[in-house]
């Protein structure tokens, strides 16, 4: 049986994720595609499922539609693909009963949604699992050489040799191919990364074992080599995960951008489009609550507009025939008819988009501290291999020309000890050091609801010491909250009329009276207020000049409604944009931890100073253009300071992308979701802090590792040179290291901090 | 020895090919979603 969620079931019933904040999306019906079976498809992206009785009641809850045929949600991604018998459910019933449920959701681009295979990654997975099993494989005859000692035989150790080779050499050109192409590609363009000693080693390995097992000799290193490599992958394949993960969140979000638009074809029939589709001169049709998806002018009709995600000013503005709206303003309280004056690609969102864009180059000079530690690493061990390879081919010359009596070692044991060089200074250890800490903090913020978008972005943020915050819907919840006392029959009555309308204000009351029924009569006059007519009696509720002319202007500067019934005493009532729950602790919590704290708005000076005063930071500006703010982030910049911009509106996507570190919650418009690296997910700003506590510790980890790499080196590197190096050694040193990093790194999941819960 | 070898070998690439199996069928997609799915009850018998 279908249930119908009731309000109070709405979301996740764990209470691990909030109902995020609702908004009417465009028709996903533009997005509808066929399957092969003939049935419609639909991806959808869901926000806030978290855990069994999410997946449940969505699954349970769309197949309940009748011809729903498949509904399969991916909790790991957070998508869901239902489909349905040909025309049997609109596309919007879909998301309407998603609604219901209490989990926000919005249609895919299809051509978003089938680019997202991860080929890459399963490769990956492909080489790391033959590395594996030839590892293991080998390891079994490898033991047997190890511990027979002098008991076994020169032609059962040459059999096991050869049985090694068998397995190594395939296994091993096959799994090293990323080395190898990654190697190649650097050495064309006539660098040298870390890749290049790698591949050189599988080759050299390969080759001097093959050598030795025709020789019938004693040290054959095919166990060593194919460990190497899969200790290696391992460490690729983290790190591609890592960047995978990120670069999923990225492209979610821009398919997500993807939204749909209602054109008023030339016969009035009105069509749903991908909002690509739209073209200049195209009439569209706006109804409440629709963000507009290209910059339009107004053609018919009179409205209120939201522009708090461009402008950051919360309160509406009217807008009638003429206006000009630009893409990302929501319209408010009347349908709206408009003509597109610009395309997607070229309206004001897609502006910032470009703007991000150059942002995030500036950021890509930022150096990793892996690809840090590889720069100095691969000059030095090729140096120490060649000298290795020198020493052992001429040092007995040298030393006889200095008088003493050595005979010479011949160039198979110097090579011998030169490979033994690359083979052991491999970098398994260096390779798992940073992505190993990093898979675990990511991890663990993403159980706390934080998203990391960037695979170094827990880097920077371990650098921050100044974070500069927006104030509306950032600081603020971006909806004002009743504050006035006004008795409880006055609240119900202005509310009644109140529920008829979208706008900001109105909704506010309804919020603050709690549910009731609407008044039936009211109509809505825009840019004025609500009207309605109630047992004989003109109520009014709206601006002063419309509901209660004769009232006194107050003068505070405060945002007001007021209520009028008939002739009687007209009621104020008085809103503000209300901090989020834990804004003043998070600013005392970051000012704990020294960093600097700064609040930076587009909203009126006034209205940013309460908000300041507040929360508690001292320094503030208000009035702030997209500009002014991309420029006060590039002045921190220049003064060697290290921002994190925490910013929720289109106003902010482009000082999000100039910042070092930039994080937004998850309420936040998709634009600036996607240029920030951090999306909050949840009502709190706690989670901020906690995030940057734990890019601190990875960050201290993950020095850690690369210390106890630089140690082993230290060690491992004379012992070969020297020519002590036998095949056990090297997989003992091996295999240890990599154990420690990876341990190490866990230590982060373990350890009890201020973020455990 | 000489029918030891072989079966050791084979052993292993059976393992392989097993995870290989695995990895195309789709098992490594939505890890977190099989954790939470095995706490879903079949409603089928209950009207």
């Amino acid at each position: 049986m279908a249930v119908i969620a009731l309000k109070e079931d709405a979301g996740c019933p764990s209470g691990l994720a909030p109902a995020e904040r609702e908004e009417s999306r465009a028709d996903p019906s533009a997005f509808v595609r066929q399957g092969a079976d003939g049935r419609d498809v639909l991806e959808l992206m869901v926000q806030g499922a978290k855990c069994a009785g999410c997946i449940r009641k969505i699954e349970g809850g769309l197949l309940a539609l009748p011809g729903v045929t498949d509904a399969r949600l991916n909790l790991s991604t957070g998508r869901l693909s239902v489909s349905w018998a040909h025309g049997a459910v609109a596309a919007r019933e879909i998301t309407d009963a998603l609604g219901r449920l209490g989990y926000a959701s919005a249609a895919f681009d299809p051509e978003a949604a089938r680019q997202s295979a991860d080929e890459e990654g399963r490769r990956l997975l492909r080489y790391m699992a033959v590395a594996g099993f030839a590892a293991m494989n080998i390891m079994m005859f490898s033991v047997p050489v190890w511990s027979g000692g002098g008991e076994m035989g020169e032609g059962t150790r040459t059999l096991l040799h050869w049985v090694s080779a068998f397995i190594a050499i395939p296994a091993s050109l096959y799994a090293a191919q990323p080395f190898f192409r990654s190697a190649w590609k650097a050495l064309s363009a006539r660098h040298a990364n870390m890749d290049v000693p790698i591949s050189l080693a599988v080759f050299l390995t390969l080759g001097i074992s093959v050598a030795e097992t025709i020789q019938q000799g004693e040290h054959a290193y095919f166990d060593g080599i194919t460990m190497l490599l899969f200790f290696l992958l391992v460490g690729r394949y983290l790190d591609h995960r890592l960047r995978e993960r990120a670069r999923t969140a990225a492209r979610d979000l821009l398919a997500l951008q993807s939204v749909s638009a209602s054109r008023i074809e030339p016969d009035g029939t009105i069509r749903a489009i991908p909002a690509r589709d739209i073209g200049v001169g195209d009439r569209l049709s706006l109804a409440a609550g629709d963000r507009a998806p290209v910059d339009c002018v107004v053609e018919e009709g009179v409205s209120e507009l939201d522009r708090s995600m461009l402008t950051g000013e919360t309160m509406p503005q009217p807008a009638g025939v003429g206006a000009v709206v630009h893409a990302g303003v929501v319209n408010l309280t009347q349908r709206l008819v408009v003509k597109a004056t610009a395309r997607v690609q070229d309206s004001a969102m897609a502006q910032l988009a470009r703007l991000i864009e150059i942002g995030e180059q500036g950021r890509a000079r930022f150096v990793r501290l892996a690809d840090k530690a590889a720069a100095l690493y691969v000059p030095v061990v090729h140096s120490l291999a060649a000298l290795t390879f020198l020493g052992w081919l001429f040092g007995p010359s040298l030393l006889r020309l200095a008088g003493f009596e050595v005979a010479d070692v011949g160039v198979r044991i110097a090579l011998m000890n030169a490979i033994a060089v690359l083979i052991i200074t491999c970098p398994c250890a260096l390779g798992l050091a940073v992505p190993a800490v990093q898979v675990v903090a990511t991890g663990r913020l993403f159980k706390r609801g934080v998203l990391v978008k960037s695979g170094d972005a827990l880097e920077r943020l371990a650098e921050t010491d100044v974070v500069v915050f927006d104030k509306t819907g950032t600081l603020t919840l971006g909806k004002p909250t009743l504050i006035s006392r006004v008795e409880t029959e006055t609240l119900q009555a202005a509310a009644s009329l109140a529920r008829t309308s979208r706008h900001p204000l109105s909704r506010a009351l309804t919020e603050a009276a709690g549910p009731g029924v609407p008044q039936a009569s009211a109509r809505e006059l825009p840019g004025e207020g609500i009207e309605a007519d109630v047992n004989g009696e003109k109520w009014r509720l709206g601006r002063r000049s419309f509901a209660a002319p004769t009232a006194p202007d107050a003068n505070d500067g405060a945002v007001e409604l007021w209520f009028s019934r008939g002739s009687g005493v007209a009621a104020r009532f008085v809103f503000m944009d209300a901090l989020r729950s834990d804004a003043s602790e998070t600013v005392r919590a970051l000012k704990q931890r020294g960093i600097a704290v700064e609040l930076l708005s587009g909203d009126r000076p006034t209205a940013v100073a309460a908000a300041a005063l507040a929360a508690g930071i001292e320094a503030w500006k208000g009035g702030v253009s997209p500009a002014d703010k991309t420029a006060r982030l590039a002045a921190l910049k220049a003064s060697g300071r290290r921002s994190l911009m925490v910013g929720d509106g289109l106003n902010d996507a482009a000082a999000l992308a100039a910042a070092h570190a930039s994080a937004s919650p998850g309420t936040a418009l998709e634009a600036s979701q996607a240029a920030s690296d951090l999306v909050i997910q949840g009502a709190g700003l706690l989670a901020l802090v906690e995030a940057i506590d734990v890019a601190k510790a990875a960050k201290a980890r993950a020095l850690e590792n690369l210390r106890f790499s630089a140690l082993y080196n230290l060690i491992a590197a004379p012992t070969a040179a020297a020519g002590l190096l036998t095949p056990l050694i090297a997989a003992l040193a091996m295999s240890g290291s990599s154990l420690i990093v990876t341990l190490n790194a866990l230590r982060l999941q373990l350890r009890g901090g201020p973020w455990t819960s | 020895m000489i029918f030891l070898i072989p079966v050791a070998v084979l052993m292993g690439a059976v393992g392989l090919a097993a995870f290989f199996w695995s990895l195309r069928s789709g098992q490594y997609e939505d890890l977190e979603g099989a954790a939470h799915r095995i706490l879903i009850d079949d409603e089928e018998d209950r009207t």
